[in-house]
């Protein structure tokens, strides 16, 4: 778990990193290095984060690292892809559960209305919820730790090499940034090369896809999906660095937060974790195991409804 | 008050009441499910003419007293969206117009009609440029046809930040220019690629010589997609040359030249969006359409008998104001039997290009999933 760091909302439009690095690590000029795997192919575009810095930015391209590992080792390359179609396939069954459960969960909400004995049955709809999300995660954890055992890739001297690289570069760096985008991409590429590790302790500051990979699980969500499922779906664990945070980037356009009780579905389900919006200018901070927010960052309540988060 | 009301007892006040009733309602006017219709100008008759299966073709306007006012209610479900001309009598003249008092029009082929929506339904905002979205072009071209030995004209979208180097799907549209022209096919493109509903596509609109035979379920034009069209496009361009990767899709008897070529080559195509198909069929006897679908009726008739797979997906959409919705009710259990993936979405709409704009999102993004749940910039 990291003592310091920053999450944010989206920073195409309106970004407020530099304020946020400056007030990480005050009076230093020092480099920070980025992460932006999850903008994939376009991971080299940065000019405008770089631009809006204004200070020396490394970026580390991971998504490029492991482009060229993998088009050099097919060995590896042929277990990423199987272990993402296994991903997907158990995704689906999870899918196919977590709707059933969720469905009868809603139907509680909606005709509870204080009747003591529907919020019984709820309690223990949750208590389900909660324990399909867990045995999810452990299911995804045993694909990854099958991978890591058949394929060994931080034994392979490839990622080796690149691993030295990154260490190299970061060892003078003052703060790490990790962008947001393709939140599976980002947190796997991550994960090739076990950068939390490389990194350590050191203040970070992360925006949309990058805080869903850095908290405990990441979390999929929309409300109003083009077609499918508007049931929120744990994908896996995350790196675990920020506590009690479930992080709902955009949330002004994907989440209906009008809707008491797709508000209520959300925040209770991942009760005690707080369910924060991350929209344009939002801001949570983490000094020592306790977050504080700037003003206009917003959670989602117990109740059903949008809060400001007290300082 | 009901509307109808309120006319009836503005009447007694006169012209300069009845304007300020049509100073500040907007005609057509929709209650619930009531809608009201008015038309004012002196005639012998008034109907409202429409194309909604289930409805007498014409219904007739009732003059309000002895003014020139017309007056016409219909039950109208929610969400529905209804096409409609004005039949004006004068003597033994009579004409088919827009209703002057409606702005809402309906654009396709054969000019444009009004259109009236039902309580519930507005345009959907993805259907209309999005400024924020980066545009994807299109590219006129002619195709050389080895089939039918002449030039076919085609139109290629290639997506925003379109690339060489990287590999596209590819979505074949019949009546391609149509889509293009009335059912804002490009805006949405490019609106449902920005939004990451889909994944970036490359899109090749085919628009036939003659519609009405080469869509029939006819074989050289199934040739045509599969030995033309595609190769060349492959050749032309970043595509992923996997079955998975191709869609092809229509309405109407564009649906019937899809589902016709896919069952022709099957596994060719992994993908089918079958808007409104014309897939007339019989269990006896003569169908009672016009002689141009005794080739659509052999087809689907034989299509019926031997499904085979000819894709691994589908979407079939169909309005439940279209003489069609039965066919296309009737085709559903069918394509599941053959196991394939079918979606199927019913819309109070009738046979027309809005309601096949109207379906794209949901359709598209259905068979080619976009990165939408993954990706938090």
């Amino acid at each position: 778990m990291l003592s310091s760091a920053i999450v944010l909302g989206p920073q195409r439009r309106d970004p407020i990193v530099r304020e946020a690095i400056e007030d990480l690590v005050p009076g230093r000029n020092s480099s920070v290095a980025v992460i932006t795997a999850g903008w994939e192919e376009r991971e080299g575009e940065d000019e405008e984060l770089r631009e809006h810095v204004n200070r020396p930015l490394i970026n580390l391209k991971i998504w490029a690292r492991v482009e060229s590992i993998l088009e050099k080792d097919k060995e590896l390359r042929e277990a990423v892809r199987e272990r993402h179609v296994t991903w997907r396939r158990v995704q689906e069954i999870y899918r196919l559960r977590l709707g059933g459960l969720l469905g009868s969960t809603k139907e509680l909400l909606r005709r509870g209305d204080g009747d003591p004995l529907f919020a019984v049955e709820e309690q223990d709809s949750w208590e389900l919820v909660r324990g399909l999300d867990a045995q999810h995660m452990a299911r995804v954890a045993l694909i990854h730790a099958d991978f890591a055992e058949r394929i060994k890739p931080a034994e392979r001297e490839t990622v080796q090499k690149e691993r030295r690289e990154l260490e190299k570069q970061l060892a003078d760096v003052s703060c790490l940034l990790v962008a947001g985008g393709h939140v599976g991409v980002l947190l796997h590429r991550m994960q090739l090369f076990d950068v939390c590790s490389l990194w350590g302790d050191r203040p970070t500051i992360a925006w949309s896809a990058g805080a869903m990979a850095l908290s405990e699980r990441v979390v999929l969500f929309h409300d109003e999906p083009p077609q499918g499922s508007s049931y929120a779906e744990v994908m896996e664990a995350g790196f675990g660095e920020l506590p009690d945070f479930v992080a709902l980037p955009h949330a002004r356009h994907r989440l209906q937060t009008d809707d008491s009780v797709r508000v209520r579905m959300l925040s209770r389900r991942f009760q005690p974790a707080r369910c924060a919006l991350l929209d344009y200018r939002s801001r949570f901070d983490l000094r020592n195991g306790e977050w504080t927010a700037q003003p206009n960052s917003r959670q989602l309540s117990q109740d059903g409804l949008v809060e400001e988060v007290v300082r | 008050m009901s509307m109808l009301e309120r006319l009836e007892s503005a009447l007694a006040g006169g012209p300069a009441a009845i304007r300020a009733i049509l100073g500040e309602v907007e005609f057509p006017h929709v209650e619930g499910r009531n809608v009201t219709f008015l038309f004012d100008g002196e005639a012998d008759e008034i109907t409202l003419h429409h194309w909604i299966h289930g409805l007498p073709g014409e219904l007739q306007f009732r003059r309000l007293r002895r003014s020139s006012l017309w007056v016409l209610q219909i039950d109208l479900p929610r969400r529905s969206r209804m096409e409609y001309k004005i039949g004006v009598m004068r003597g033994s003249r009579g004409e088919l117009v827009r209703d002057p008092l409606n702005s809402h029009l309906a654009r396709d082929p054969f000019g444009a009609n009004s259109v009236v929506y039902g309580e519930g339904y507005e345009p959907p905002e993805w259907t209309v440029e999005d400024p924020e979205a980066r545009k994807g072009t299109v590219e006129e071209r002619h195709l050389d046809s080895k089939v039918f030995g002449d030039w076919r004209p085609i139109q290629i979208y290639r997506p925003a930040r379109f690339r060489e180097t990287r590999r596209y799907p590819l979505l074949v549209v019949h009546d391609g220019l149509d889509y293009l022209k009335f059912a804002n096919l490009q805006e949405i493109l490019d609106n449902l690629i920005h939004r990451l509903e889909l994944p970036p596509l490359i899109a090749v609109m085919t628009q036939s010589l003659d519609r009405m035979k080469e869509y029939a379920a006819d074989e050289q034009h199934a040739d045509f997609i599969v030995k033309d069209l595609v190769p060349q496009m492959e050749d032309l361009l970043p595509l992923i040359r996997e079955p998975s990767a191709r869609a092809m899709m229509g309405a109407s008897f564009g649906a019937v030249a899809s589902l016709s070529t896919a069952w022709r080559h099957p596994g060719f195509f992994g993908k089918l969006f079958l808007q409104s198909g014309s897939f007339v069929f019989t269990e006896i006897g003569d169908h009672d359409r016009p002689p141009m679908f005794d080739p659509v009726v052999k087809f689907v008739n034989k299509f019926r008998k031997k499904p085979g797979r000819p894709a691994d997906q589908v979407f079939l959409s169909c309005g439940v104001y279209e003489s069609l919705i039965y066919y296309n009710r009737s085709l559903v259990p069918l394509l599941q039997e053959t196991g394939m993936q079918v979606r199927v979405r019913e819309a109070n709409d009738g046979h027309n290009w809005e309601n096949w704009r109207d379906r794209l999102r949901e359709g598209l993004s259905s068979l080619f999933p976009g990165p939408l749940w993954h990706v938090y910039e």
